[in-house]
């Protein structure tokens, strides 16, 4: 039953994901920590950090969530659920795309989403601040992420590794 | 994309090709995956050219959901079909799917330790940086931002702040930010 839940909330969520799977944390917090209790904010945190550790799309903190949440089943269900709609959805449009791309509506509503994709994301950041509770040490790691991320080209996978390795330390 | 300039009789894919060449694109990338989709599609195998990248990519992040998903449903439908638009996405994911798999079966174990939990704490946080850095670059990127960033801004007052259910908020958004839009479409 819990995977039926899961899957129709996150097939849900995944319609209004303007900016992708990251851009739905936090909808994705509010549906299994606040609504559904599936796990506390700790958790969330440690899942989303693992995501981030790991290989692939950014789709697969859905992944996570959904294993958190009901195992394998879970999983599955969550991901199909993310990617399903969107993929039904394009699979009847492509043939047609060529017949909107560039129209008026088409181009004011790839105009109206970025701002919005923006703010989501930003948003994202916020709750997972919230969420892991952090103190100055990971607002310090926030902040020279962001520069370093920003004014170089450093893989942003060497920043996960220090990161973790600080993480280690005890500090954060 | 007229269909002598396009590579499609040269080297068209079977599943199996498809299957190999979304996985390897799947297992490549930390963070997101697009920069080597383009690169396997355009500059190795040479499925797509790149206009014809461009254009799909332009309708794959008109479209809510995971860009690079949508990338691979069109790609598969492509070369083979409702069957290649199965295999394709099913490659892409099944490989980091796996990997995920492993590390939550070692976080159940392990999670609760304390020093799993500091690590994890070290990576959110620069998760949350990279979150950051990631919006300010796309708000850099729109255009006319006097006009455009106002409504990031009311995303984030109505998301993070109030806590408003986000279906609603971005059915407003895009209808006020897409209104806006199509407004001043009309005017220039």
């Amino acid at each position: 039953m819990i995977v039926v839940t899961l899957f129709f909330e996150f097939a849900l969520l995944s319609c209004v994901a303007f900016g992708g799977a990251t851009a739905l944390l936090p909808e994705m917090h509010r549906v299994v920590v606040e609504n559904h209790h599936w796990m506390d904010d700790a958790t969330f945190t440690h899942l989303y950090a693992i995501a981030q550790g790991a290989p692939g799309p950014n789709v697969l903190v859905v992944t996570l969530i959904g294993w958190h949440v009901a195992g394998l089943a879970g999983a599955l269900a969550a991901t199909v659920a993310m990617c399903l709609p969107m993929s039904m959805a394009i699979y009847l449009l492509i043939d047609r795309w060529e017949g909107f791309a560039g129209a008026r509506w088409q181009k004011a509503i790839s105009l109206g989403v970025a701002p919005l994709a923006v703010g989501l994301i930003f948003s994202g950041a916020t709750l997972i601040a919230q969420a892991a509770a952090f103190g100055w040490a990971a607002w310090l790691i926030v902040g020279a992420t962001v520069f370093v991320n920003l004014k170089t080209k450093l893989h942003p996978l060497w920043l996960i590794v220090l990161g973790g390795a600080i993480g280690l330390s005890g500090w954060v | 994309m007229s269909a002598a300039a396009t590579p499609e009789s040269q080297n068209r894919p079977d599943l199996r090709a498809l299957f190999l060449a979304f996985s390897s694109v799947g297992l490549s990338g930390f963070g997101g995956v697009l920069p080597f989709a383009r690169r396997m599609l355009v500059e190795e195998r040479k499925w797509l050219t790149a206009e014809e990248f461009n254009a799909l990519l332009g309708l794959c992040q008109f479209l809510p959901g995971p860009n690079v998903v949508n990338l691979a449903v069109v790609v598969g439908k492509r070369y083979q079909g409702a069957l290649g638009a199965i295999v394709a996405p099913v490659g892409l994911l099944s490989g980091p799917m796996l990997v995920v798999f492993g590390l939550a079966m070692l976080y159940e174990r392990y999670g609760s330790l304390p020093v799993v939990q500091d690590m994890l704490r070290g990576i959110a946080a620069v998760g949350c940086g990279l979150l950051f850095a990631m919006a300010w670059r796309m708000g850099l990127a729109i255009k006319s931002k006097a006009a455009f960033l106002p409504f990031a801004v009311l995303v984030v007052a109505a998301i993070a702040w109030l806590r408003w259910p986000m279906p609603w908020v971005m059915l407003a958004g895009l209808a006020l930010s897409g209104g806006l839009a199509y407004v001043r479409l009309g005017r220039s």
